[in-house]
Formats: structure tokens, C-alpha cells, sequence
């Protein structure tokens, strides 16, 4: 792995592989009664953030601490974009106190870059979702989710399987990365959303796009319905928020029309009612809530080897060799 | 005032003649004893250049820019003249602004500072700024601009364009279509899509120009395009200049030479406004610039201090240096691969500046009797560009560490050397 997790596409096939399968060693922590190791003791690990997100943040605190790292949760909200300290001086701040690995949620695309490309900090950098830009670790965790599930019935990958995106794409980072990481492993995305809610430019991205979400959900192995902000109605990119539920919606209809073994996922929060109904969030085939568990293990892993674990993980020898 | 003997340089890159310089005007084949000898052998000799586009920030942000640095900066760059932006603070839209940075550049004595006005009061885009006050001031100001903004009300362009044939102005407009640019970052393209940055599509420049020239048909006056970024924006001047309508253009050296593939880096000393766009767009503005559809050559020269670009791109302020690589830019994307000759050169970024500006004591040939504003320049060395030998009082330019061909060795300007060696005089 390289020194930094800022883009997924910065995962080869190999790295990601590792993340996979080292996340699935760790997992198996969740049902010890005590639920921690050793390796990052005397690791310093912050988390940065500039944006609110009680969910990332505990995410990753609980990934650290489960790994006996020290934790430091700096909430920076009022960025240089609102006049309050500037990011530069947050990050020489965190260098001078002295830390291992920088995990940093932001507003503004492409602050983790500046952060680990700038020399104003020499740790680790791990993007927590930058902008519209991307989410790496987002994107780790739903592969994990989906290789747990689909992998056993597919020879162990997810070579070929069919992968709906479906909502905003256009100011997702969930989208942009997952695409990103389901190619390098070798599933087939499809991005589905109203014209409006295509990015520029989507057609040289490795993913097939539709605005019919009725013909693609018979066909996908996982669907993963994104969060549709309703600010975003302001900008005009639906007429209606009933509109909207009503074309790309999961509803308990279109659940129906699912192959058996089809997962549906949310990177949460999820807005019941807009994107998804409660019936289809509750069911069976949905998979939310273990996301949010596997997020915990996939952060591990990757805490662990950014921060140059050399040994296995939880001491398997058949297991990952950073 | 002592005199000056140029001898051996070549003329717009022609022919060898010696010049002397006495008493603030050009003269040719005459011997002078007294005069100090410049050896320019080797160099070739341009009139003084003129930008149409220059913010020197003063009044409101000296610790951006100021008059004098930033005229020290474009003489540096080979200019006598340059042409100041409205958009200070206060905003250039009373004739007391204009005449106040007009004085200014005549104090400091680098270069000719021609202001700009405001077409709007405060460039807020709702009522016309007191164009005629400003046109009638000391500044005898000829060109508005709301630059940093667009006029983007069509009433309010109309009536502007009308408005300036009184004193044979122009407008000069910043072509941004507002709405299609809220928040917009960077050039609208795969790369945007890719990078999460919003985009700045080129249809939201284009749509404005090709309002804009049907406008100043319709009421027969003169339009000026600002930075033009897009082949797009080129084809609609080329059809609008075919049907004899009094529209010029202007083109940075950024896009002449830089992409939007820069903006990969997240860093934002790539940030401008136009943005920084694609390959095919650059080879349209290289092209609409030889064969004459882009008139001018112009900087959006636009300092920013260290904090406004050390940052995360959104928080970036828009715009980079251009005053001291102008020139060599120029011979690197035009004169080098054959597109322009020094005569060329000559014409987008002196004689064409001052004529749609209506300056009369710059963009003239070098002949005898001119006005002695005269730029030596030698094509044959090729430098890395330092950021920090700028004299300029910021530092974000885009082509630090860039090798780039060409160094202005001196610059005359009514006859007083404003650069000699290469260094300001």
C-alpha cells in the first residue's frame, strides 16, 4: 500500500485484496469478549474533521482504539472557507503535537491532497470524504460487504457481479469512490440516476450509467441506493421530491423484481421515504446495518497496514502480510 | 534627459538598425556622441508592450499588489502601458478612483497606467457606473469593465454598449454566464466529474458572447472579450468579426499555454477565472490568435498574497501572475512553432492593445519621431521560472519552475529606461 488512502483509485487490485481479507481477520475481534490488539500501541491517530459526521468519526475512533492506537478527535468545523484557522495551520498544529496518521473528513474536494502532498504534516493521511470528491474507506467497506456476501457463491470475488449505484451521483464520493474500487476488483457498476444527476464526463468513467432503474435492478447482484439531499431540490436537478421516489426509488415493488440472492445497501444516513421505504431498509435483503460493522473492521485494516504493520494481523499465519 | 544609442538589434526581428532614443521619441540614422551605448545585438526590438488586462489590486489590497509593483512587474514583462482593472476596493467606478490610480502609475513612472471604469456602480450589475465622469476625468478612461464579474443583465449590457459610443468607448466584458457558474471551480469535463470540483462549462462563456455580439450589432457599438478560454468562444468571434461587427477579443498567455489537467494536482496556483481548459481549446485559441480573430494578447496579470492560495482549492482566491512571462509565453506557444512573427507580436500586444484602448503613445510602429517605448528582447536564452524573483509583491504564478525561451533586457518608456539588463532601472 502506499503511505496514503486518499483516492480508491489509488488501490491496486492487490492492495484492495489485502484490505479485504485483513478486514475479515479483524472482524472476527467483534465476537471476542475483548475486542482489541495491540499493534498501533503508542500510534497516534486524529481524526480530522472539518465536516460533521458522527458516524465516520466514531467509525474510525472505535477502528483505532480497538487497535490500542491514542486518539485524538479534532473537530474543526469553520474551515479557511469560513475565515476560521486555515487548514495549513490545523496540520502544523497536528505535526507539531506529533501524530501517525491523519484522518481527515472535509468540505472542500481534494483537501486530503493538500494535506499529504503539501509538507505540512509527514503522517499518513487517510481521506474521510473530501467534497464531492471521494471516500475511500466508504468504498472499502461496501466492497467488504458485498465480498462477504457474494463472494462465497461467485469462487471468492467479485468478478463479474452486478453492482447498481443508484441516486445523486454527481455529488456523491460514495459513487466515485465504490466505482473506482468495484472496477479494480472486477465487478461490473452500473450508475443509475436522472440525466440531472450524472457527472460530466461520466462516460469515460470504467461503469455502465442508466436513467431506468426498472431494467437494471432484475440483473444486479447488489443495489446500493445513495442519499438523496433534499437542498438539492433547490438546484433544480428533479422537479419533485415524489418525482423522485417515484422513478428511482427502492420501493417494496421494485424489491420484488431482486434476484434471491441480491443484497440492498445505504451508506447511511439514510432518508426513509425519498431513496427507500422503511419495508425495504428492514427487510431481509438489506445489509445497512452490518455496513456500519464492517465499516469498523475495514478502518482497522486500514489504519493497520497505512501505519506499516508487518505482522499478521491477529496473528493468522495464513493471513495478511503487509 | 541623456540619450540612448541601441545598436544591432533587430527590428520587430527584421532588420539590424541602430535606434537612438532622445528626448522621448525615436530616432533613426542619426549619429548621437553623447549618447550611452546599449550593445543590443542579438536582441530584437518591439514597441513598448500594452496590456488590455492588468489588476494592480490598488486602492484596497497593497498586500496583493500596488501601482508601483505591479507597473515595476510589467516593465519587467516589457510593457509601457497597462490598462488597471476596476475591481479594487473602492471599486474604479467614480471618476475620483480612476484618477487617483492614473496619478498613481504617473508617480511611480514604470509604466503608462490607464484605468479601467466599472460599467456597474460597486461591478454589482444594477446601475450604470457615472461612465461619462470617468471618460471626462484626467484618467480619460476608454475602456469599462465589471472583470470578476459579468454584466450579466442583457438590459444593462445594452444600454452600457449604447452608452460608451458618446466617447467612442468600449466594453469590455467578462463573459461568465452567472447562474451556469455558481460555485464552479474549474473547467467543466471529464476531469471535473472525476475530481468532484464543480464545473465552469464552456457554454456558460459562449452563451455571453454570442449575446453579446449580437448586442453591440444591434446597437453598433464596440465589444471587447475579455480572456477568451474555449474554441467555442473563438468560432463565435471569427463569425462575428465575418460579419463586419466591431468586436475584438483577447486571449492570457495561462490559456495560450496551460490545461485543465494541472487541476489534477489540487493546486490552486492553477486556479483562474476562466479556468484553465482543454488541450483542443488551446490549439483553438493558437490558432484564432495567428490568423487575427483573437486581436490582443492580455494578462489578467492577478496577484494574490501566499494565503489565499496556500489552501484547499475552494477556498483559493481565482487568478495567477502573467506581467513577466507574458512575452516569453508568447514565443513559446506562437513565435517558436511558427503561428506569429515578431511583427505579429507586435501587432497582438502592442499596436492592437493601445488602438481598442484609444491610446495614442503607445502601440506605435517604431519609426522616427514615435514615442520612444521600446521593449529589447532576446529570444535565444530560455530560463527557469523563479517565483520568487517576481517583483511582483505576490508570488502565485503558475509557471514556477517551467523552463520557458526568452528574457526582456530592457524597456523604454517615453525614453527613460524602466528596465536595463534585465533589471529594474
Amino acid at each position: 500500500m502506499k503511505k496514503h488512502l486518499l483516492s480508491a483509485g489509488d488501490l491496486s487490485r492487490e492492495d484492495a485484496e489485502l484490505v479485504l481479507h485483513t478486514a475479515e481477520e479483524l472482524r472476527s475481534l467483534a465476537d471476542r469478549p475483548i475486542k482489541k490488539l495491540p499493534a498501533l500501541r503508542g500510534r497516534t491517530v486524529v481524526n480530522l474533521f472539518f465536516e460533521d459526521s458522527t458516524r465516520t468519526r466514531i467509525s474510525f475512533e472505535a477502528a483505532a482504539k480497538r487497535l490500542s492506537a491514542d486518539v485524538i478527535n479534532f473537530s474543526a468545523k469553520g474551515s479557511s472557507l469560513s475565515k476560521g484557522e486555515s487548514l495549513k495551520d490545523t496540520a502544523l498544529t497536528l505535526e507539531a503535537m506529533g501524530c501517525d496518521a491523519v484522518v481527515i473528513r472535509h468540505g472542500a474536494s481534494g483537501a486530503p491532497h493538500r494535506l499529504a502532498n503539501s509538507g505540512w504534516v509527514r503522517a499518513s493521511v487517510v481521506n474521510a470524504g473530501d467534497g464531492t470528491h471521494e471516500h475511500p474507506t466508504q468504498a472499502l467497506l461496501d466492497a467488504f460487504t458485498m465480498w462477504r456476501h457474494l463472494g462465497p457463491r461467485n469462487g471468492g470475488t467479485l468478478d463479474g457481479q452486478r453492482i447498481a449505484i443508484v441516486g445523486d451521483v454527481l455529488h456523491s464520493r460514495v459513487a466515485r469512490s465504490n466505482a473506482l474500487l468495484l472496477h479494480t476488483l472486477g465487478a461490473e457498476v452500473t450508475l443509475v440516476a436522472p440525466p440531472t444527476l450524472l457527472p460530466v464526463g461520466v462516460d469515460s468513467w470504467p461503469v455502465e450509467t442508466s436513467y431506468d432503474l426498472d431494467g437494471v435492478l432484475p440483473k444486479a447482484d447488489a443495489v446500493m441506493m445513495l442519499r438523496v439531499q433534499r437542498e438539492r431540490m433547490n438546484g433544480g436537478f428533479f422537479p419533485t421530491a415524489r418525482e423522485y421516489s417515484r422513478r428511482y426509488g427502492l420501493d417494496g415493488r421494485r424489491m420484488a423484481t431482486l434476484q434471491e440472492h441480491t443484497i440492498v445497501m445505504h451508506p447511511g444516513p439514510m432518508v426513509r421515504g425519498m431513496e427507500i421505504t422503511a419495508d425495504v431498509a428492514d427487510s431481509d435483503r438489506s445489509v445497512i446495518v452490518e455496513q456500519v460493522t464492517n465499516g469498523v473492521a475495514v478502518r482497522m485494516a486500514v489504519l493497520y497496514l497505512l501505519l506499516g504493520g508487518s505482522e499478521p494481523a491477529v496473528g493468522n499465519p495464513d493471513g495478511a502480510d503487509a | 534627459m541623456s540619450s540612448f544609442l541601441v545598436k544591432g538589434a533587430r527590428i520587430l526581428g527584421g532588420d539590424t538598425r541602430d535606434v537612438l532614443i532622445r528626448d522621448g521619441v525615436l530616432v533613426f540614422g542619426e549619429p548621437d556622441a553623447d549618447a550611452e551605448v546599449i550593445d543590443a545585438t542579438g536582441l530584437i526590438a518591439l514597441p513598448g508592450l500594452v496590456d488590455l488586462h492588468t489588476h494592480l489590486r490598488e486602492p484596497g489590497r497593497e498586500d496583493a499588489e500596488t501601482v508601483l509593483t505591479g507597473t515595476q512587474a510589467a516593465a519587467m514583462g516589457g510593457f509601457t502601458a497597462v490598462h488597471a482593472m476596476a475591481n479594487t476596493d473602492p471599486v474604479a467606478d467614480t471618476a475620483g478612483v480612476v484618477e487617483q490610480v492614473w496619478r498613481l502609475g504617473r508617480e511611480g513612472g514604470y509604466c503608462d497606467v490607464y484605468p479601467v471604469g466599472a460599467v456597474t456602480v460597486g461591478l454589482a450589475g444594477r446601475q450604470l457606473a457615472e461612465l461619462g465622469a470617468m471618460a471626462d476625468s484626467a484618467a480619460r478612461v476608454r475602456v469599462f469593465s465589471d472583470d470578476g464579474h459579468c454584466v450579466g443583465d442583457a438590459v444593462l449590457m445594452r444600454r452600457a454598449l449604447e452608452y460608451v459610443k458618446a466617447f467612442d468607448g468600449v466594453v469590455a466584458q467578462h463573459a461568465q454566464e452567472p447562474r451556469l457558474t455558481e460555485n464552479a471551480q474549474m473547467n467543466e469535463g471529464e476531469l471535473s466529474g472525476r475530481l468532484g470540483l464543480a464545473g465552469w462549462p464552456a457554454v456558460a462563456e459562449e452563451a455571453v458572447i454570442a449575446r453579446d455580439c449580437l448586442l453591440a450589432a444591434h446597437v453598433g457599438s464596440r465589444l471587447h472579450v475579455c480572456h477568451v478560454s474555449t474554441a467555442g468562444s473563438v468560432e463565435l468571434i471569427r463569425q462575428a468579426k465575418a460579419s463586419g461587427w466591431n468586436v475584438t477579443a483577447e486571449v492570457t498567455p495561462h490559456h495560450l499555454l496551460l490545461t485543465d489537467e494541472l487541476a489534477a494536482s489540487y493546486d490552486p496556483v492553477y486556479k483562474v477565472n476562466p479556468p484553465l481548459r482543454t488541450t483542443a481549446d488551446t490549439e483553438a485559441l493558437r490558432a484564432g490568435l495567428a490568423d487575427g480573430t483573437i486581436d490582443v494578447v492580455a494578462t489578467d496579470h492577478a496577484p494574490h498574497p501566499l494565503e489565499d492560495k496556500d489552501c484547499e482549492w475552494a477556498a483559493a482566491a481565482f487568478g495567477m501572475l502573467g506581467l513577466e512571462t507574458a512575452l516569453s509565453v508568447v514565443q513559446e506557444t506562437m513565435v517558436d512553432p511558427g503561428l506569429l512573427s515578431w511583427a505579429d507580436v507586435a501587432d497582438r500586444m502592442s499596436y492592437a492593445p493601445a488602438r481598442i484602448g484609444r491610446v495614442s503613445d503607445h502601440g506605435r510602429p517604431l519609426e522616427d519621431g514615435a514615442p520612444a517605448n521600446l521593449v529589447l528582447y532576446d529570444p535565444s536564452v530560455r530560463r527557469v521560472v523563479e517565483a520568487a524573483e517576481s517583483v511582483s509583491l505576490s508570488r502565485n504564478t503558475p509557471y514556477a519552475g517551467m523552463e520557458l525561451p526568452g528574457r526582456v533586457v530592457a524597456t523604454f518608456r517615453h525614453g527613460k529606461p524602466t528596465v536595463l539588463d534585465g533589471k529594474l532601472a
